[in-house]
């Protein structure tokens, strides 16, 4: 029994808990097993809290025992390391926070912390959640477990290849212009970024902050759409935290998709999308359309300047984010400082990798006397044209659909050289953080041996629907069965 | 390229960065690389378009100015690189 706990989802391992089969205890010691023989080659955790886990672990079964089991009880959980965690190391995968030890936990790990679950360890990602691909880390890339020498995306990869690779059911990440959605459609995974505001930001080391959302990596909808029960809802530590009251997202799972509205956006079907993944989500969409759903095209005119959209905004939020690491009050310190300016350059020059200098670089130019209405004014402009053209299409659709990546995974190293071919894999996803909506991928398919993503955007708080359509979808097909060799 | 050397310098400045000599060539091609990609937004026609600053237009909440937070300060500075006596140590800044 214990051999294959590994390999059940949330849910399964729920069920099992609730009727003794084996304890939470059982299931970290199996799974901290896996990450013991696996994280070597996948490289997908910054910290292991073994140690920790296994404390939890006897007192939520000690909670079980004594009828004090709370939702997500003795379940496991992996936190990307953006995720401040009291008393545990949090890096942001970045030089510049290699030794910072959180002094608190952010709103999402203690809800669920106080929801019963175990949390095995934090998991890598690209520098401050700066990248596509997982190389931009401090502490190196993250391997697909589907193909060690492809990218598993990024930013949130690591949590990404530890769904895959079956050292952890699930995993929180976050999503500013696709961290999540990429990342699951590259590792066969599901991932899910709620609307912006429904899960509260507090303790999630910011990137830019009108953009930024936490979400989770799971191996079905059904734990997705469990976990965002427990993260969801109003904080007044977040300022744009949105108070709503939250559903019961799996039990809105099973209705039928007859009569609902599923949009295609032309665009995202023309050359730039591999022909292979076209083939993969034109069969999902036809199963979509099999299970009731009526098909409509819709146009989204503005949705092409998306990418360079939030290449000014993103970067003029992240240069504002990031002027908080001065070497001063916590993080790396450069040796030698001449002055205080001189400590300010050197701290930052040395505790910041490439990639994330260069946003802030270009962040600070689009922000800067001259430049800022040519650049961050217009652009803010345009997100409002870009989120116009959605507000109108949910006019006419419930969700919107098609490939969460205009590839599979690529070979680590394929497109570091150029930073646009880069920010171009996030083309299909960044449109919903622009306009702030829901988002998910679902597995739909392989190409060449790698996992193909759909897409599916929700309207604004319209996550029901969205999972119950991922759901029914999944119902249909067993591609979240799927398991990378060596790995079952 | 749309920056030169000079230009990538003055931003790395304002943006209290300090970068290493072989890493300003490379800054400044990448740079340049990213300027005229987002360069492409000025052929959208935006006369009368409000600026978006938050996904729902909304304003920020506000909320009573009171103490919410204990004092935690010794927690808080155990991450700090250098303090003496509760205080943050910096270079001397006035001669």
């Amino acid at each position: 029994m214990s051999q294959d706990l590994h390999l059940q989802t949330l849910t399964q391992l729920a069920v099992g808990l609730g009727n003794g089969t084996f304890s939470s205890v059982d299931i970290t010691e199996a799974l901290l097993d896996r990450i013991e023989s696996h994280n070597g080659a996948l490289n997908a955790f910054i910290t292991v809290t073994a140690e920790q886990a296994l404390a939890d672990a006897q007192r939520a079964d000690a909670a079980r025992a004594s009828g004090n089991a709370g939702p997500l009880n003795g379940l496991p959980i992996v936190h990307k390391d953006i995720f401040c965690t009291r008393d545990v190391l949090t890096t942001c995968a970045s030089r510049m926070l290699e030794n910072f030890v959180s002094p608190y936990d952010a709103t999402v790990v203690r809800r669920m912390a106080e929801a019963g679950a175990v949390m095995l360890g934090k998991s890598n990602m690209d520098e401050f959640a700066m990248g596509s691909s997982n190389e931009t880390s401090y502490f190196g890339p993250v391997m697909n477990p589907w193909n060690l020498e492809c990218s598993p995306g990024g930013s949130s990869g690591g949590s990404a290849a530890a769904v895959a690779a079956r050292l952890t059911p699930a995993a929180t990440g976050t999503d500013t212009g696709g961290s999540i959605r990429q990342p699951a459609a590259l590792t066969g995974t599901v991932g899910l970024k709620p609307t912006y505001g429904r899960v509260s930001r507090y303790g999630m080391i910011a990137f830019a902050s009108s953009l930024d959302q936490a979400g989770v990596i799971t191996r079905s909808t059904t734990d997705a759409a469990m976990l965002l029960g427990v993260m969801a809802g109003f904080d007044e530590r977040d300022s744009t935290s949105i108070n709503q009251p939250v559903p019961d997202y799996v039990a809105g799972l099973d209705k039928s998709l007859k009569g609902l509205r599923v949009g295609i956006v032309r665009q995202h079907f023309d050359a730039g999308l591999d022909e292979n993944c076209g083939v993969a989500v034109k069969e999902a969409l036809a199963l979509l359309e099999a299970q009731g759903a009526i098909l409509t095209e819709v146009d989204l005119p503005n949705l092409e300047l998306s990418v360079p959209t939030y290449y000014v905004v993103a970067p003029a939020e992240c240069s504002s984010n990031l002027s908080r690491f001065d070497g001063v009050r916590f993080g790396h310190r450069a040796k030698d400082a001449e002055d205080l300016f001189d400590l300010y350059c050197r701290s930052r020059g040395e505790g910041f990798g490439a990639e994330v200098k260069r946003r802030i670089m270009t962040g600070t130019y689009v922000l800067s006397a001259g430049y800022y209405d040519a650049y961050y004014l217009k652009a803010q402009q345009v997100r409002q044209l870009i989120a116009d053209d959605f507000r109108k299409a949910f006019a006419d659709v419930d969700v919107i659909a098609g490939s969460t990546a205009p590839t599979p995974a690529f070979k680590l190293g394929a497109k570091t050289d150029d930073p646009i071919t880069m920010y171009l894999s996030d083309i299909y996803t960044i449109g919903a953080n622009l306009a702030g909506l829901p988002g998910i991928s679902v597995p739909c398919g392989l190409v060449d041996g790698l996992p193909v993503g759909l897409h599916l955007v929700g309207a604004h708080f319209g996550e029901e629907t969205l999972l119950n359509c991922a759901h029914q979808y999944e119902q249909a097909t067993d591609w979240n069965d799927a398991c990378p060799e060596g790995y079952q | 390229m749309s920056l030169d050397k000079n230009q990538v310098q003055h931003i790395a400045t304002l943006a209290r960065l300090r970068l290493a000599e072989g890493e300003s060539a490379e800054t400044v091609e990448k740079l340049s690389r990213i300027v005229d990609f987002v360069d492409q937004l000025s052929q959208a026609a935006t006369d009368d378009v409000v600026p978006m600053a938050h996904p729902f237009n909304e304003t920020q909440r506000l909320r009573a100015d009171e103490v919410t937070e204990t004092d935690d300060r010794d927690h808080f500075q155990e991450n700090a690189p250098a303090v003496s006596d509760g205080l943050y140590l910096v270079p001397k800044v006035i001669e």
